[in-house]
């Protein structure tokens, strides 16, 4: 294993560790969903365990999966070491000091304070300094995979980014533009409170700078997967990528409308006027273009691929492509459900109607289709590819990695559509019990809160044959020659000529510009009111 | 660029579908008022219980209409229950004297944060007379889920 393998893979291993933390937290939740009477459910219990997996599964998983992927694809497609080594070895230790922080913080029951961490429920400061130093080392990484890039360029003058550099190059941008609102609401707003420097917190203010982070977030996760979609999958279906341009172009319309979109998660609010909640509603509509535009390029490449395997007629081209391969299969699935959650997603984000499913179940049936599949299953595909090239060990347990996707897919089914259900009759998200006394009402609730169950435990035991694999891998595997890592090639050769599309600091001025429009003049009318902050409360 | 015939049919049928979309919210704004609650009034938290704004908590009825004032705190709304009139617009005025709640009245589409520091302002009326379980839906400490309320909706007598 080189060096540069070495810092690829130790995140790649605090990842796959976070995640499958979070699951045994999701596990009891899921039976807490079913009313089971067990000895060791209790609310506090409930909400730390909420707390614990909504912290790990969306932040620490993805965050450090995402940073692995970055140095792997700055070391094997730019083919080049990873130019400020020590950087970026300050930025892992960074990283997961502030996760190992914030973890001591939630699992002492000092921070029962959900991932969302609005105030002013207020937290031990340790919870808010680790979440601080997660996000800085995030700018290490940045900084990092930024000079690696520049090193290229200066022996590469004149040519585009290869695609899967050139999608890392859009995370990165993404990423930098958001964290800006986290990074104002916790070292600005909430450590000085938290350790007693200032008295008082707007809470509207904080979810104004929360959620100006809070969605280019789910870019910042989806666009590695997308680089997968991309970059990997095609050549996993033994096909060629179906246009190269037009994921160029699906990388930079992100990079231009991931963020002017924040108040879509603050419909409900008061003290942000409607008008500029319409606003963020139609850029949000705009998002929406990438991601069908990827959902053909993406399904084509896949025809293309069952065509090169000898198929002929107008559908059989699904049934040649390699199911049984868990890469192919787990990105290829995660596919079909976020499909599901996409259409979830436009009615989130329909303004009015918002307010029929806000904060209900629908919404945690909807972020496990999107994060919790799209994401997470392209993720854990990923690590079955990955960690066996990375570590010259063969992948241990082939079958459990075999059927480990269609447990997810069918688990996610279950949870899925019970949750979504559930909050359409009205139930809320984020709650340990969901009897109300015996309210009529709320009785109506429960048959479906069994199947969510059900479904929680049958994505409970595909994380479990995930881990298995994966630890089973990293202890056991049998050792192999080290293996290059192959990427996909398109269908027509690569213009060799940069376009307007590979001009990042003109697509990034843009981004700007559009943040300003959003953002600038509610904020600034926001500090101009007279405003009364609160207090801290603990949740108990 | 050159795009496929295929994939640029496509590109116009999402362009097509987005339109559709925002044309539905833009007809639902413009239309029937059918807005998120936005309202933007400021409160000293601290002071709920004696700001005249929401000393008279409960529902009244007057010539200017039906208006419903009610606080959130954990983990409960005061007051707990509600009588309102059926078919007729109620005004809704909200506000928190702690953390962040919600105010969720099951089986309808009155939902809205319940923000201190902030007034929560929305009108909307009730069709089918009954019993409505009201619910907190945003987490607000350890008893969250028990955090509820009850609307009763009345036939108007003659
Ligand atoms: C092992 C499979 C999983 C199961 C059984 C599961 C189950 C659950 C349950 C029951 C909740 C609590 C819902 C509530 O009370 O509101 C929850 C919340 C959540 N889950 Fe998962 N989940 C799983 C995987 C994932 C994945 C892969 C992700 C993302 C990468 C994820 C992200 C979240 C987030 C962000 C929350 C929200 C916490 C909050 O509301 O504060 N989950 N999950
Ligand atoms: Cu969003
Ligand atoms: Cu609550």
């Amino acid at each position: 294993m080189t060096p540069l393998d070495r810092l690829s893979l130790a995140h790649l291993w605090v990842s796959i560790l976070a995640f499958g933390a979070a699951a045994a937290m999701a596990f009891m939740q899921a039976l807490s969903r079913a009313n089971l009477d067990l000895p060791w459910r209790s609310a506090k219990m409930y909400y730390l365990s909420v707390t614990a997996h909504g912290v790990l599964m969306a932040l620490v998983f993805t965050t450090f999966f995402i940073m692995g992927f970055g140095y792997v694809v700055a070391t094997r497609v730019l083919g080049r070491p990873v130019a400020a080594p020590r950087l970026a070895w300050t930025a892992f230790w960074t990283a997961l000091a502030g996760t190992l922080g914030a973890a001591a913080a939630i699992l002492s029951g000092r921070a029962t304070v959900l991932y969302t961490f609005y105030p002013p429920l207020r937290a031990h400061p340790a919870f808010y300094i680790g979440a601080a130093l997660l996000i800085v080392g995030s700018w290490l990484w940045a900084i990092a995979l930024l000079a690696t890039y520049r090193a290229w360029r200066r022996d590469h003058a004149g040519e585009p980014a290869p695609l899967a550099m050139h999608g890392m190059l859009a995370t990165v941008i993404v990423w930098l533009l958001a964290t800006v609102g986290v990074a104002a609401e916790v070292v600005l707003l909430l450590i000085p409170w938290s350790l007693g420097w200032t008295r008082t917190v707007d809470p509207i203010l904080a979810r104004m700078l929360f959620w100006y982070f809070g969605h280019p977030l789910v870019y910042f996760w989806l666009l590695p997967a997308y680089v997968i979609w991309y970059t990997v999958l095609p050549r996993a279906a033994g096909g060629k990528l179906f246009s190269d341009p037009l994921a160029r172009l699906v990388f930079i319309l992100f990079i231009v409308l991931s963020t002017p979109v924040g108040f879509h998660h603050q419909f409900m609010d008061p003290g942000v006027p409607a008008g500029w909640k319409l606003l963020h509603t139609f850029l949000t509509f705009g998002i929406l273009f990438p991601s069908l535009v990827t959902a053909f390029t993406v399904t084509a490449s896949l025809e293309v691929a069952g065509r090169m395997r000898g198929a002929t007629g107008l559908l059989d081209w699904l049934g040649k492509l390699p199911w049984g391969d868990p890469l192919f299969s787990s990105v290829a699935l995660s596919m079909i459900l976020f499909a599901v959650g996409g259409f979830g997603g436009a009615i989130n984000a329909s303004f009015g109607m918002n307010a029929v499913v806000h904060n209900t179940a629908w919404i945690q049936g909807h972020f496990h289709l999107t994060v919790g599949s799209a994401v997470a299953l392209t993720f854990m595909g990923a690590c079955y590819w990955l960690v066996p090239r990375l570590s010259g060990r063969d992948l241990e347990l082939k079958l459990l990695a075999k059927v480990q996707p269609y447990f997810w897919f069918l688990g996610m089914l279950c949870f899925s559509i019970a949750n979504h259900l559930t909050g359409l009759m009205g139930m809320p998200r984020r709650i340990y019990d969901a009897s109300y006394g015996g309210s009529a009402a709320a009785s109506q609730w429960f048959g479906l809160t069994g199947l969510s169950a059900v479904g929680g435990l049958l994505l409970f035991t595909s994380a479990g044959f995930f881990m298995l694999v994966m630890i089973g891998t990293g202890l056991a595997g049998p050792k192999r020659e080290p293996e290059a890592i192959e990427w996909a090639e398109p269908l027509q050769p690569v213009d060799p000529k940069p376009s307007l599309l590979d001009r990042f600091g003109l697509w990034t001025a843009l981004a700007i510009l559009l943040i300003a429009i959003a953002y600038a003049y509610p904020l600034w009318a926001h500090l101009q009111m007279p405003r009364f902050g609160s207090p801290g409360y603990s949740p108990f | 660029m050159n795009v496929p015939l295929y994939e640029k049919l496509w590109m116009w049928a999402s362009g097509v579908l987005i339109v559709a979309f925002l044309t539905t919210v833009a007809i639902g704004v413009a239309s029937s008022a059918l807005q998120p609650p936005s309202h933007v009034e400021t409160i000293d938290p601290a002071k709920v219980w004696t700001d005249p704004r929401f000393t008279a908590r409960g529902v009244t009825v007057d010539s200017a209409g039906v208006t419903v004032v009610a606080v959130a705190i954990m983990f409960a709304f005061n007051p707990a229950e509600l009588r309102v009139p059926a078919h007729r617009p109620i005004k809704f005025r909200l506000t928190s004297a702690d953390v962040t709640h919600g105010f969720q009245i099951v089986g309808t589409n009155a939902n809205t944060m319940v923000v201190p520091g902030y007034v929560s302002e929305f009108t909307t009326s009730f069709d089918r007379p009954g019993e409505y379980l009201i619910v907190c839906n945003e987490y607000c400490g350890l008893s969250h889920h028990v955090m509820s309320g009850k609307l009763i909706v009345e036939e108007a007598r003659p």
